[in-house]
């Protein structure tokens, strides 16, 4: 192949992806544009964006990706249920690492902005609002990925193509709104 | 898992500091604020889609580290044409939503020449990025599918922050 024979296939297969990923990441950004009044009372939150999209983007995308492998693999059917345990153990870890990781970002900003002598909001204020987005979201994420792989699934999709797409659009915007609702209530508890 | 994610959000969190870095001209902007997470999100899948592609040519062994290698001349072609495709779009749609939504106080060109200027930029980085982590693992034999995909994701990451923040320094 030629290099204009490689370039056209490589831009034609990456377009469609990157311009769902792009519609998803301006929704996320209106979110984040209308965050203003949080971003400025809660001193530090801004530090937390790029760490806690970023992990809902790796915790949620594994679960597809691993979701997807057991389908592939007839270890798993593609209907929800609780009691097949491959399917239960997916989604417990994808959680517990998802919210795991989200409070570990939050100390970690609030240990770095303190010894850069930045202004930073209280401790529990920060790990406050990066458990509940992080439950949260985790588990809109779970539902929006279970429900699209395997309903792909059963209409013949290929699951692996299917489970990136639907966490690089969903992953920000729920990443984002569930920061703004977890700010607010701890704002609301007299956090900040 | 966890300890790989764990060195992830930690490289992460950089990008997060330059955002507390620059946020009095977020605020003052909102327009730029809308860019902050699709310029994040789009440098990220640019180089994790031309990493992914060049993991898989060269588990083929079809590609070698050669500067006229026609799918590294190709793949990176297509990288620059996808960025310069997209960004203008993204700008023009930021601006868009962001008028719509709350008033702008940004105009129309200096937000799509902002969005085109880091899409240009961070194409050619992430180039760079992932060509040196594939050579890098293709050396270390290591696999690149597994240590190529999250470093450059992650690096670009942080560099689309970077350079939009230096963007927006040198433009608005």
């Amino acid at each position: 192949m030629s290099v204009r024979d490689v370039a056209v296939e490589a831009y034609r297969e990456a377009l469609p992806v990157l311009l769902l990923s792009a519609v998803g990441g301006l929704f996320a950004g209106v979110v984040l544009g209308g965050m203003e009044a949080e971003l400025e009372q809660v001193a530090g939150l801004i530090v937390l964006v790029p760490a806690l999209l970023a992990t809902r983007g790796n915790v949620y995308g594994s679960l597809g990706a691993r979701l997807a492998t057991g389908l592939h693999q007839g270890l798993i059917e593609p209907y929800f249920t609780f009691s097949d345990r491959r399917i239960r153990n997916a989604i417990v870890a994808a959680l517990a690492n998802g919210v795991l990781v989200s409070v570990f970002a939050a100390v970690l900003a609030y240990a770095v902005l303190l010894t850069l002598g930045r202004p930073v909001a209280t401790l529990w204020s920060l790990v406050g609002i990066a458990a509940i987005a992080g439950v949260i979201s985790g588990l809109l994420l779970t539902i929006a990925v279970l429900s699209v792989v395997f309903y792909g699934y059963r209409q013949g999709m290929n699951p692996d193509t299917l489970a990136g797409p639907v966490v690089t659009t969903t992953g920000d915007v729920v990443g984002i709104a569930t920061m703004l609702f977890a700010a607010r209530v701890i704002l609301a508890l007299g956090g900040g | 898992m966890l300890p790989v994610l764990l060195v992830l959000t930690t490289v992460e969190l950089a990008s997060g500091l330059v955002l507390d870095t620059f946020e009095s001209t977020l605020l003052q902007y909102p327009s730029l604020l809308v860019l902050v997470p699709v310029t994040i999100g789009m440098a990220g899948n640019l180089g994790s889609i031309l990493a992914a592609r060049l993991s898989t040519a060269f588990h083929l062994g079809l590609l070698d580290f050669s500067p006229d290698d026609d799918l590294l001349l190709g793949n990176a072609v297509a990288t620059i044409a996808l960025s310069l495709t997209l960004f203008p779009l993204v700008g023009a749609g930021a601006w868009t939503i962001q008028t719509l939504v709350a008033g702008t106080a940004l105009d129309f060109v200096t937000v799509v020449l902002v969005a085109t200027t880091s899409g240009a930029v961070l194409a050619v980085l992430a180039i760079v990025i992932t060509l040196i982590a594939t050579y890098a693992a293709y050396r270390l034999e290591l696999d690149p599918d597994d240590v190529v995909i999250p470093v450059v994701t992650n690096t670009c990451d942080v560099l689309g922050v970077l350079v939009l923040f230096g963007v927006v320094l040198a433009l608005v």
